[in-house]
């Protein structure tokens, strides 16, 4: 099985190209550019030196022997996303399509940003290249993230609040969608996940495929084989995507993809897609879409203001309708200890949103002796520093 | 593709063609600031001189929108306006009126109401056309023929950043007429309309000879006397939900939204 969208970018029947007309064209220009810049070895080694000596690729594979051995059941790796620079996965696509902006002569980088991670990697990518950078973020998440809004800042961004709608990571797309409309020509849209309009689903796959690339040689080195089963957190799903890519075509490698599952069942109290969720348009992109009996789009929920989101990728969609994938939930409790967990074994503070892939890891781990585990640790912790302290209020009082 | 039979749409151009005039569109968010208004207020609108009516769906995450218009939706959709509800609006309007009725929303509640249950439901209420914001010509193919099926017209929008195969596309998908685009940006009022005008329409013109509507950023009756020039009518949205978002609570609303459709209409007279 392979994992390539057709020409209008459609994944099955998920995808396509769903954005006003005025966008249509620069969608067309944008896609013209990847594709060439795609095949263009100066492009490519340009981009692979970035990686490797500012962003820290590869990341190591690490075999975390003590909650192995805690659980007592799965051997379980973890991909160390959260070594890269900015704290996370973000950076691989912020590189790739910052290169691609300055190829096609842009100047200025917009930007929307949910836990605040990609924007930071945005931001960090415009300082280093020399772009205008101005990030959209809801103002709840601004409050909820607030190290990162000063990052942002001092890397020299403008962040942008956004208050309309549920003020989280949905509103900031749609802000950042009506800045590109309106500053069509000057302006590149560096979309941070695996969502919206053809190209973005296809191309921020690519530039985080070399996740799962380098994870498959790295597990194949100290296994000697191929592992039972992947553990990815997925909001829109950049990082999941990254990681499953190279072993789409290795039909025994189990893909799971864990969902924010929030504080309850009902809508409104979770980010789910697949659990409620049915297909539908939001921002460019026909996916599984958290929505109304009205087609109006569900506030969401999770302590994760990363995973905090309507709609989940399209390639996610169609792996699961093709049963190449299975989609779970982790709770916002269940994260939480996840977190407290790993960092007090491990001595590794994730982020809220791989807390949750971990979490997954450690419901599944015990059942499975014998199997070898890769989970995506997509992002350190330090930027839920404040949400951690609140929620164990303990901690504090020692 | 199949053609639909004339709507209202298209007798209403092929009249003002024959009387030498230029159509006023009227844009406006049903349910805004309740569904119980809306009919009073497209009356009023249909007094003063509109031609041709969109009736905006509310959509909760609205991308091409400007604020005016993103806040009309919160209203409306507070208010508890739905698809079913703006059908029902648009049966009252057809009870003692003729005036074109073109509703103007988003995919999304579209795909969730039914493409098949919209077409015949939309039809059965009078109304004549529909357009998508976020409908690409590329995904419109199942959307256009289930409108045509019924009867109703499907305008698409034409931009100045379309290139021309894409302006070819949008004329062989629109009927009853083709939406241009004044500027790039989302919806709202400004001063000056763009330069960027003049171009599309030639190159629209240059794709078919269906009647062209400009909107975007109108708001004053030089605007439209400067676009009558050009097109067969023009479409003023945010200025007339400004209107309605300030006065919601005047009851010389209707005179005042009669008042302003005639003065912008009286724009015409300017170019003649």
């Amino acid at each position: 099985m392979t994992s390539q969208p057709d020409a209008g970018g459609h994944f099955g029947p998920y995808g396509g190209r769903y954005v006003p007309e005025v966008l249509m064209a620069p969608i067309e220009e944008l896609e013209a550019a990847y594709l060439a810049a795609r095949q263009d070895p100066a492009f490519q080694s340009e981009l692979a030196d970035l990686l490797r000596n500012y962003a820290g690729r590869p990341t190591p594979l690490y075999f975390a022997r003590h909650l192995t051995e805690a659980l007592g059941g799965a051997r379980i790796w973890l991909k160390r996303e959260d070594l890269l620079h900015t704290g996370a996965h973000k950076i691989n696509n912020c590189l790739g399509q910052a290169l691609l902006a300055r190829r096609m002569g842009k100047r200025r980088i917009i930007a929307e940003t949910g836990a605040g991670q990609h924007g930071v990697a945005t931001a960090t990518v415009c300082a280093l290249l020399g772009f205008e950078c101005v990030v959209y973020m809801g103002e709840v998440d601004m409050r909820r993230q607030r190290l990162n809004v000063f990052r942002m800042r001092m890397l020299g961004a403008k962040v942008q609040g956004v208050s309309g709608g549920s003020a989280t990571l949905k509103d900031a797309i749609s802000e950042a969608m009506r800045d590109w409309v309106t500053n069509v020509g000057e302006t590149y849209y560096l979309l941070g996940s695996a969502l919206g309009s053809h190209p973005y689903p296809m191309m921020v796959r690519d530039f985080h495929k070399i996740i799962g690339e380098e994870a498959r040689r790295q597990i194949l080195d100290a296994e000697g084989r191929l592992p039972d089963t992947l553990i990815a957190c997925v909001g829109g799903g950049s990082n999941a995507i990254g990681l499953f890519h190279a072993f789409i075509p290795d039909s025994a490698v189990e893909l799971v993809g864990v969902e924010a599952g929030g504080r309850g069942n009902a809508l409104g109290e979770h980010a789910a897609r697949f659990r409620g969720g049915a297909p539908g348009v939001l921002q460019g992109a026909y996916s599984y879409l958290l929505q109304d009996e009205h087609g109006q789009i569900a506030l969401t929920h999770s302590v994760s203001a990363g995973l905090d989101y309507a709609m989940i990728g399209p390639e996610h969609a169609w792996l699961r309708d093709r049963n190449r994938a299975q989609y779970v939930a982790a709770s916002d409790t269940e994260a939480l200890d996840a977190a407290r967990r790993l960092s007090r074994i491990e001595g590794i503070l994730p982020a809220l949103e791989s807390a949750h892939a971990v979490a997954e890891a450690i419901k599944r781990a015990p059942a499975a002796k014998g199997k070898i585990f890769i989970v995506n640790l997509s992002g350190r912790g330090d930027k839920d520093i404040d949400i951690y302290r609140e929620k164990f209020p303990e901690l504090d009082q020692q | 593709m199949t053609c639909p039979a004339m709507t209202r749409i298209g007798r209403l151009f092929l009249s003002l063609k024959r009387e030498s005039q230029k159509g006023l569109i009227a844009f406006l968010t049903a349910g805004d600031p309740t569904p119980l208004r809306t009919p009073a207020l497209v009356a009023a609108m249909v007094r003063g001189g509109a031609d041709l009516i969109e009736l905006g769906v509310p959509f909760s995450d609205p991308v091409a929108d400007g604020p005016v218009i993103q806040r009309s939706g919160e209203r409306a959709l507070k208010a508890g306006t739905t698809m079913a509800t703006v059908l029902g609006i648009a049966r009252q309007i057809r009870a003692t009126s003729d005036v074109p009725l073109l509703l103007f929303t988003y995919l999304n509640p579209v795909l969730r109401y039914g493409l098949e249950r919209l077409a015949t439901d939309a039809a059965a209420a009078g109304i004549d056309g529909c357009l998508l914001t976020d409908a690409s010509v590329e995904e419109a193919e199942t959307y256009v023929e289930a409108m045509h099926r019924h009867g109703l017209d499907t305008v698409f929008l034409a931009a100045p950043t379309s290139t021309p195969q894409r302006i070819k596309l949008v004329a062989q998908y629109s009927t009853g007429f083709v939406y241009l685009v004044s500027r790039t940006g989302v919806t709202g009022v400004q001063d000056s309309l763009s330069a960027s005008v003049a171009p599309l329409v030639q190159a629209v013109r240059a794709a078919t000879l269906l009647p062209l509507a400009v909107g975007f950023g109108i708001s004053t009756p030089a605007h439209v006397a400067e676009l009558g020039r050009q097109v067969e009518a023009v479409v003023v949205g945010s200025a007339f939900v400004r209107l309605i978002e300030r006065n919601a609570d005047n009851p010389a609303l209707e005179t005042q939204l009669e008042a302003f459709t005639r003065e912008l209409k009286s724009g015409f007279g300017a170019s003649a």
